[in-house]
């Protein structure tokens, strides 16, 4: 076990520092950050001075290094755009993403599994079918454009939601910031989660339909509604305990997929998260910012995969190394 | 000896007897999956005949007059009986556009999904069968892969070719940017199946049959493996391919898609958004309306193919 | 358990702290953030707009740009390189310092120092001499009539409060630890910051000790970035913003439909124009090898008559563009009534073209940026479709602002050969204009960093030299007018536009909409 959990961590260690890797080079190519950091009227004196003094002409390796010790120490610059600590602007952006994503996540279980039960036990009926096609629907339409078709109908037609932003929110502890706890906070995510979450919700659905189809056709629920048991006494009972492990485990996979695409809906939305202002920073080659949205999202991946792992090493000892 | 014939031979002709029969049957059984087979052949027909069937040639600059511009389907007041669905904000004609829209998703979709089968397939293949080390630089290489979404990647590629190939040509270049960053972010998912697949696969008798005879590796993979784990390959590819065609528009609204001189349906709609205020709404709507019907056709047969090639279900 | 109702009394504890909102407050969005408070740290003019409503230098401009007098209540050019600025009395900062000369006399020379984005505010041989506490002289090497004319963007700091904040270098990106006056402002103007989350919200209040008369009647200011034009415009549309900025052109109509809000457009100053690649002796994108087509003046003269700028004017821009002859917008420059633009005549083009060798045409690359200019990437568009008529085929490349003028400028060895680009003049003057975009210079962009085509004619060089030190206005405005008609004459650019201003209002508000795209808060009222 300590073995295998030692073998792991090295991995997750290499992926990390590869992705670091990736991370840096691809920032090299992104564009010129001097341009954004200064006025278009200034001089190229004043410019080369400035590439001199954030170390933009040392060495690449030198900078690859610099930039590993300070990451590993949660130090990842100073935004270019900002001049704040970059560490700092993501303590404050984070509360707002990981509220959205939960919302949306929440939004998708709720209305998911409803549904996908619903089209499981019911296979051939109308309403399924409608479910079905619905939600196929709403991932045909790229999510921006979903996102824009729902402002445009609650926020400018009937006026009901805002359009942007978070509303007010509420102070809790040094640094977190909640809009759970005002009306208006709860308003402004209503649009946004639904626009994050449809991908989650369909997917959601469509799996629970599934192994419910599968589930209800298996020898012991044939015996135990054999037994006289009532319908919805096997249904729930034991059908759906059945069906909910997978959902588990997808659900927990797909919140790394909430919080990379909350990018979009964040730029829509206009929601201060850190999906909002990674894109940002890539308009304006914010390079500290983007390096440190990477690393952090690699990090979640990496730990969830590693937590992954380990639990199956727990479930079933025959796949110490191989993971399906 | 005889064992191992019979044993590769069994597979092919359960998948000949699927085609022939079953699967063809439940085709036809439902409505819906004919109906999407259906609507789907006449996208696929439109789009790829654009050239001969469209009223204008929406690449064709010098035939586009901004004196055009926001003409209104002709139903409208206002409109153009050159256009029949109205035109952009260039002046082009939107029928048109979404043809070559269509088409230009379509080949992205395709040419993204194949190469990653392709590249996906054959990891998956090396990985399950080899195991080991090589196995798990495989995987570890993949869960690097997931770190990065599709965006990500888009831009990544994007900043990759404009430092190699100095600066780059976007009409020229978008296009194998978005092949390649969809390649990258899809194959994953290929691997990961085919790799369960060949580990289960490669146990049984008829495999290490075939390594007792002594036949190459790669031999095994391809002739005997392969054809075994090809059920969810399929389904993940006509997912995939309404999954490419979406990302592409979302790329395309970030500004790394298509060149707005050679339209995709993402950048009619990621142009048209621009004009869903101003009542100019034909601009957005018909590629969105257009977009969504091609994917919800594709995805509409993809489900179809998953209940039916599940053996559980049957 | 416990830890849930802990929980729920702070939530409640906060949530009574949550300030209502009143109706005096204005809530205002515009595309971009604002970074940095820090007013020497970014030359970009929402940011010094922003800014400029919590500090103020010694001038400032109303509401038709005329300059008037702000810290500094008169000045006189005492001798020829000597000018004498009489600060106003009983002015105070927001957190109660008194302003002074030694106040003045810091910021120029912070405003000087490495890391500062605005150094060219004063001339560096310029010398500061305080006379007494409310007097300061400043020396210059040479006359300088527009030595004022960029100051009411060069905003005087608190010296007391800067140094004691450990903020007397200016804020830079090579910092390690925030500068304290990046997240902090102390300024004399008409409103404090009171908060600031760069990239999410900015909150301002009314400043009660302001030295002027209050015109606005605000309370409070709270300034949200919202980047996506459809957002920001609903923002306005479903009455959650009272005013948003800029609008695209193609909401005006909505926004002026909608019951409650209106949409205010006027000329701006920028001028938006194509430049060309006249200095290579082969363009890097064309497949004209062995020659630079553009070297040839009747090629560039049949490429500016294939453009129809009443057809961009009017579908591309709405009519919200003034089609330029100049590379100037007419309210700077008197003599703008002048020139004319040539005409559009795709007829004379093709002969043109014809006549210099290119009677099939030819293929060049064009840059443009898409997210800069208004429409920016449209008109590129519409140039590329109007030239294919034309039998040029043009290979657009149309990137955001960041890659783009990473490519086209200086730093990136003026990779272009044909490109789109906007210039507006911070000092209001045509010399800015000829000294950056219209002098001769070298490979490093030394001579003239903007003038990416690198052309050169040395008439307007000595004549941008005369016209620096010239003090008489009509002699002066008369070799502009010459160095402006060569520019014309040779076609060395072909100008498209000045591009037009629209910002989104709710009918409640009333506001100054100025040409310089500035937004100032002390011309608001709001009922």
């Amino acid at each position: 076990m300590i073995g295998f959990a030692t073998r792991r961590l090295l991995q997750a260690l290499i992926v990390m520092l590869v992705v670091a890797l990736l991370a840096f080079t691809m920032f090299r190519f992104v564009g010129d950050p001097i341009n954004q950091m200064v006025g278009i009227e200034t001089s190229i004196e004043d410019r080369e001075a400035l590439r001199e003094r954030l170390g933009l002409n040392d060495p690449i390796a030198i900078q690859f290094v610099r930039f590993i010790t300070k990451a590993a120490q949660f130090d990842f610059g100073t935004s270019y755009q900002f001049q704040q600590p970059v560490s700092d602007l993501f303590a404050k952006r984070i509360p707002a993403t990981l509220e959205l994503s939960f919302a949306s996540a929440m939004f998708a279980l709720i209305v998911g599994i409803p549904m996908g039960i619903y089209a499981g036990l019911n296979r051939d009926s109308a309403i399924s079918k409608l479910f079905l096609s619905v939600s196929l629907v709403g991932i045909s339409l790229p999510t921006f454009f979903i996102g824009i078709l729902l402002i445009f109908l609650f926020s400018v037609t009937l006026q009901w939601l805002p359009s942007f932003g978070r509303g007010e929110t509420v102070q809790i502890g040094s640094w977190w910031t909640t809009g759970f706890l005002t009306v208006s906070g709860l308003k402004a995510l209503i649009l946004p989660s639904i626009t994050l979450g449809l991908y989650q919700m369909t997917l959601i659905m469509r799996l629970i339909r599934a192994e419910m189809l599968e589930v209800i056709r298996t020898d012991y629920i044939k015996f135990a509604k054999a037994r006289g048991l009532p319908d919805r006494l096997v249904n729930f009972r034991h059908a759906l305990k059945n069906t909910l492990v997978p959902v588990i485990t997808i659900t927990g996979l797909q919140l790394g997929a909430i919080i990379a695409f909350a990018t979009i809906t964040e730029t829509v939305f206009q929601w201060p998260g850190m999906g909002l202002m990674f894109l940002q920073a890539v308009q304006n080659v914010d390079i500290p910012i983007m390096s440190a949205y990477l690393l952090l999202t690699a990090f979640l991946f990496v730990a969830i995969n590693f937590i992954v792992d380990i639990l199956y090493f727990f479930i079933d000892p025959r796949l110490r190394v191989g993971r399906p | 000896m005889s064992d191992v014939t019979n044993a590769s031979d069994a597979p092919k002709s359960r998948w000949a007897k699927i085609t022939d029969s079953d699967l063809f049957h439940s085709f036809l059984r439902s409505k819906v999956t004919v109906v999407a087979a259906f609507g789907t052949t006449i996208l696929f027909f439109l789009a790829f005949l654009a050239p001969w069937i469209s009223p204008h040639d929406p690449f064709d600059l010098a035939s586009l007059s901004i004196m055009d511009a926001r003409v209104p389907p002709v139903w409208m007041e206002f409109s153009d009986p050159r256009f029949i669905l109205g035109t952009d904000d260039q002046g082009r004609d939107l029928l048109s556009g979404i043809f070559y829209g269509m088409r230009i998703s379509l080949i992205v979709g395709f040419c993204s999904v194949l190469s990653a089968a392709v590249l996906g397939i054959s990891l998956g293949l090396v990985a399950g069968y080899m195991g080991g080390r090589i196995d798990a630089i495989i995987m570890r290489v993949a869960d690097v892969q997931l770190t990065f979404p599709a965006i990500l990647i888009a831009l990544l590629i994007d900043g990759i070719a404009n430092g190699i190939f100095g600066n780059i040509d976007r009409e020229v270049f978008a296009f194998y940017i978005l092949i390649v960053a969809l390649t990258l972010s899809f194959w994953v998912q290929y691997a990961r199946t085919v790799r369960g697949s060949t580990m289960v696969e490669k146990n049984k008798e008829y495999v290490q049959a075939a390594r007792v005879i002594g036949l190459p590796s790669i031999v095994i993979m391809a002739r005997h493996i392969l054809p075994n784990v090809m059920g969810p390959v399929l389904v993940i590819a006509t997912i995939n391919l309404a999954l490419a065609i979406v990302t592409e528009a979302t790329l395309s609204f970030l500004g790394v898609g298509m060149p707005p001189t050679q339209p995709s349906l993402g950048t009619l709609i990621a142009v048209g958004n621009d004009f869903l205020y101003s009542g100019e709404w034909w601009i957005a709507i018909f590629p969105g309306l257009a977009l969504a019907l091609l994917v919800l056709n594709v995805n509409l047969l993809g489900d179809w193919l998953r209940d039916a090639l599940n053996p559980k279900l049957r | 358990m416990k830890t849930k109702t802990m929980f729920m009394a702070a939530a409640i504890a906060a949530a009574g702290t949550v300030s209502s909102v009143q109706a005096e407050t204005l809530k205002f969005s515009f595309q971009g953030t604002l970074n940095a408070l820090d007013p020497y740290s970014l030359n970009e003019t929402f940011t010094l707009s922003a800014l400029g409503n919590a500090y103020e230098g010694l001038t400032r401009r109303g509401a038709d740009l005329q300059i008037e007098p702000a810290l500094a209540e008169r000045w006189e050019i005492v001798e020829p390189n000597r000018w004498r600025f009489f600060l106003r009395k009983g002015v105070k900062f927001h957190n109660g310092n008194d302003f002074t000369a030694d106040d003045v006399a810091f910021s120029v020379e912070r405003v000087r120092s490495e890391g500062s984005d605005l150094t060219t505010r004063v001339p560096a041989d310029a010398k500061i001499e305080i006379v007494d506490d409310y007097t300061v002289d400043f020396v210059l090497s040479g006359p300088n009539p527009i030595l004022h004319y960029e100051w009411d963007t060069f905003y005087i700091m608190d010296k007391e409060w800067t140094e004691a904040n450990n903020a007397a270098k200016v804020t830079s990106a090579s910092d390690t630890t925030a500068n304290y006056a990046a997240l902090n402002a102390n300024g004399t103007g008409p409103f404090k910051i009171t908060s600031h989350e760069a990239g999410v919200q900015t909150k301002y209040e009314k400043h009660a000790g302001w030295w002027d008369e209050a015109q606005h009647n605000l309370d409070g200011v709270e300034f949200t970035p919202i980047g996506s034009d459809a957002t920001r415009v609903a923002a306005l549309l479903s009455g959650e913003m009272d005013m948003v900025y800029p609008i695209p052109v193609q909401d005006i109509k909505r926004i002026n439909d909608n019951s409650g809000t209106v949409a205010l457009t006027g000329p701006e100053l920028r001028t938006i124009f194509l430049g060309m690649d006249q200095m290579r002796d082969e363009l890097i994108y064309s497949d004209v090898k062995g020659k630079n087509p553009f070297k040839d003046a009747r090629v560039r003269k049949a490429f500016y008559q294939a453009i129809n700028i009443e057809a961009i004017k009017q579908k591309v821009m709405r009519n919200l563009a003034t089609p330029s002859a100049i590379m100037i917008s007419p309210f700077m420059f008197s003599k703008a009534g002048d020139f004319q633009r040539y005409p559009y005549d795709p007829d004379a083009s093709k002969a043109l073209l014809a006549e210099a060798g290119y009677a099939d045409g030819f293929t060049v690359g064009m840059d443009c940026p898409n997210d800069r200019y208004v429409n920016d990437e449209a008109i590129c568009q519409a140039v590329a479709a109007m030239l294919a008529r034309v039998g040029v085929k043009v290979d657009l490349n149309a990137q955001p602002k960041a890659k783009y003028f990473a490519k086209i400028l200086a730093s990136g060895g003026y990779d272009t050969s044909f490109y789109l680009l906007g210039w507006t003049p911070g000092s209001f003057d045509s010399y800015n204009v000829l000294s950056n975009l219209m002098n001769c210079r070298d490979e490093t962009g030394a001579g003239s960093p903007f003038n990416n085509g690198g052309w050169c004619d040395e008439k307007v060089d000595s004549l941008t030299g005369q016209i620096l030190s010239e003090i008489d206005p009509a002699k002066r405005d008369d070799m502009i007018a010459e160095a402006y008609k060569i520019t014309h004459d040779n076609v060395y650019y072909i100008p498209l536009h000045q591009q037009g201003l629209a910002w989104g209002v709710a009918d409640n508000v009333d506001l100054v909409q100025r040409a310089d795209n500035q937004f100032h808060f002390r011309f608001v009222t709001k009922n």
